[in-house]
């Protein structure tokens, strides 16, 4: 009995590393260049659902436990909104990442990034939920079960 | 004391935004924490926060000036602007009052309804889709307005398909709401692309500034008014685009009918006066002519055919769903005539219609939490077995016929004064026509409550079974607010009055 997919799960066990590395890339670069939060969270669960089509959803559940995606999806918008109300606190309006830093330049860059990783969170987690909601549907039932 | 005023003062300069942020933010906590009794803990706080800072900055509009906030200090037309002026701030009340009591009537009827493990997403639900309509008023964005369109149909449809607990229709109540709002919000923001195309910004203000330059602008313009008309008429449940309502309100969790019936369609609405009024401009001639032929039109249709409709409907939640886009046909009808005397009593009726069904849809919950049946037949002696309950709902009849003494007769005389003012005597016959229909379907009710025999449990006649107090308490606070419209008590009534008045000022474009 020999796996008849070696190839296939050889070369994306390889590829699943890079794919999340890429997706690092995009992200961290998204602040002066395009990508950003959306793009690489979508690269990053694309990861996670790869994984899934070759080992299979169970083995990808394992991986990526379902119960991290409600926590995902709200973390991300936490992480989005905390930054506003950080702003807020320290006496500036909402999402004016210009108080974040002494020099606002810099205070936009913090801005800007924290703001991406909530997207970048929300994404992921939202994708792979769809995945799993999908990939995990019962087979309807055929004529032969009435 | 010091740290109050302090408060006060920043909620009158943060408060536009702060009245998004604060629901969505805690509807995202709300869905993570492990204890189920803190959601509607958690709900209940934001919500009540917000009636305060809603109320702050009503009355900061009222006495001074309208409020712009800038999103993260970048001014329009560049970054996305937040406006509170005479036309949304009693909007944005209304919402947060009106989602204090769903809250307060959710606590009980939630044991019923919801299953244990679906109770802390619920909540979180409901304040996502309580943000969105916030959002949705409060922006002077016109792609932001989808956005936020599409926060609250989205978790409205979550919402629900919630009901499925108690009633699996609302399964397909629930898809085919998403089927027809998704199609309304798509001709939506078709039509802001059109409009994009035309003016190159999508800041309100700017918006109508270069409309009213170009003269209305070209025939791209028709056309985007005409795809925000549609997109903006499914959402409202404008007559031939309501299908979706009646199923929707009849089987969705009692708590989300209250809250959608007094709020989501209002907000839509708002967003038709905020395009037509101030985005266009009634002196635009495709725009009086789609005033005057369309919107009226589909009013007096609407009226008459919907509130027909209603007196064969069986079940009660029916029959007020319909009534519901009949009440829609009153508002329109205002917003049709276009003078200064319609807009007020179409906003007038906009208010008074969201605490009457309010009052009336918490007490048909509370006889559903008891009895879990809503048919008209059901409501069979209840006057002896649940008095408190069928008072307020007699109440909150009495007001939709529009009987004097209650809010609704004092928008329908308004409304009904302007129509006569532009010799539209025709309008008069059908609005007092609808009423009569009114009468019927909810005469139909409270005879069947008054005069039947009280249902037979186990070969005793049920004697009394009132509703909770947590249900009573809202269904009342709507049901006395109703009779303090009508015969002005506090200053209630008045204030009511000017509201209408300044946000159809507003409109016209008399007051900043």
């Amino acid at each position: 009995m020999h796996d008849p997919h070696v190839i296939l799960k050889v070369i994306s066990k390889f590829l699943v590393p890079f794919i999340a590395l890429f997706a690092f890339y995009v992200q961290f670069h998204g602040d002066f260049g395009p990508g950003g939060g959306f793009q690489a969270g979508v690269i990053l669960a694309a990861a996670v659902i790869l994984y899934a089509l070759i080992f299979g959803l169970d083995a990808a559940k394992k991986a990526f436990p379902p119960s991290w995606i409600r926590i995902g999806m709200s973390l991300g918008v936490l992480l989005y909104g905390g930054t506003g109300v950080l702003t807020w606190i320290l006496g500036g309006d909402f999402l004016s990442y210009g108080v974040l830093a002494h020099d606002p330049t810099h205070g936009q860059h913090y801005g800007i990034i924290a703001v991406e990783l909530g997207v970048l969170c929300s994404v992921t987690t939202v994708m792979i939920a769809i995945f799993y909601a999908f990939g995990s549907r019962q087979p309807e039932v055929n004529e032969d079960n009435w | 004391m010091n740290l109050m005023s302090i408060f006060s003062q920043w909620i009158i300069e943060q408060g536009p935004a702060f009245l998004i942020v604060l629901p969505l933010l805690m509807g995202a906590v709300t869905a993570v924490i492990p204890n189920k009794g803190m959601a509607w803990w958690i709900t209940f706080f934001v919500t009540i926060i917000c009636t305060y800072t809603a109320f702050s900055l009503f009355q900061h509009v009222y006495f001074d000036s309208f409020l712009l906030y800038t999103m993260g200090g970048w001014n329009p037309p560049h970054g996305i602007s937040l406006i509170v002026d005479g036309l949304s701030a009693p909007i944005l009340l209304l919402i947060s009052v009106m989602a204090v009591l769903t809250v307060i009537y959710a606590l009980p009827a939630s044991i019923s309804e919801i299953e244990p493990k679906k109770r802390a997403p619920f909540y979180a639900a409901f304040l996502i889709c309580f943000a969105g309509l916030m959002g949705m008023v409060i922006t002077g964005d016109a792609f932001n307005v989808f956005v936020f369109l599409e926060v609250s149909s989205i978790s409205t449809y979550a919402l629900v398909a919630m009901g499925a607990a108690r009633d699996r229709r609302s399964l397909a109540a629930a898809y085919n709401y998403l089927i027809m709002g998704s199609i309304g919000a798509t001709f939506f923001v078709i039509g802001l692309g059109f409009l994009f195309m035309e003016t190159g910004t999508l800041n309100m203000a700017e918006m109508s500034d270069i409309l009213s330059e170009l003269d209305g602008g070209s025939r791209v313009s028709k056309v985007g008014y005409g795809f925000i008309i549609v997109g903006l008429g499914l959402k409202i449940a404008m007559f031939p685009l309501h299908t979706w309502l009646p199923r929707a309100y009849a089987y969705a969790p009692t708590k989300i009918t209250i809250f959608l019936a007094s709020t989501a369609t209002k907000a839509a609405i708002y967003l038709l006066l905020r395009f037509t009024f101030t985005v266009f401009d009634p002196s635009f001639d495709y725009i009086a002519i789609m005033l005057k032929y369309l919107i009226m039109g589909v009013a007096i249709v609407g009226m008459a055919f919907a509130s027909f409709q209603a007196i064969f409907q069986s079940d009660v939640r029916r029959v007020l769903a319909y009534s519901s886009v009949a009440q829609v046909g009153y508002i329109l009808l205002g917003i049709g005539i276009a003078t200064s005397s319609g807009l007020a009593a179409g906003y007038l009726h906009l208010l008074n219609h969201a605490v009457i069904k309010g009052c009336l849809f918490i007490s048909v919950g509370a006889f559903w939490y008891r009895f879990g049946i809503t048919r008209v037949n059901d409501f069979s002696g209840l006057f002896k077995t649940m008095p408190l309950t069928m008072g307020a709902f007699t109440l909150g009849g009495l007001s939709l016929i529009g009987v004097p003494f209650t809010a609704g007769f004092v928008s329908k005389v308004k409304l009904i004064l302007a129509a006569a003012e532009q010799d539209m005597w025709w309008a008069v016959l059908v609005i007092v026509f609808s009423s009569v229909l009114a009468i019927v379907y909810i005469g139909r009710i409270i005879l069947f409550a008054y005069f039947g025999t009280p249902p037979k449990i186990n070969g005793s006649i049920l004697v009394k079974n009132e509703a909770p107090l947590m249900m009573l308490f809202p269904m009342w606070t709507l049901g006395l607010m109703s009779i303090a419209i009508g015969v002005n008590a506090f200053g209630i009534g008045d204030s009511f009055v000017s509201a209408s008045e300044i946000a159809a000022s507003v409109l016209l474009g008399e007051r900043g």
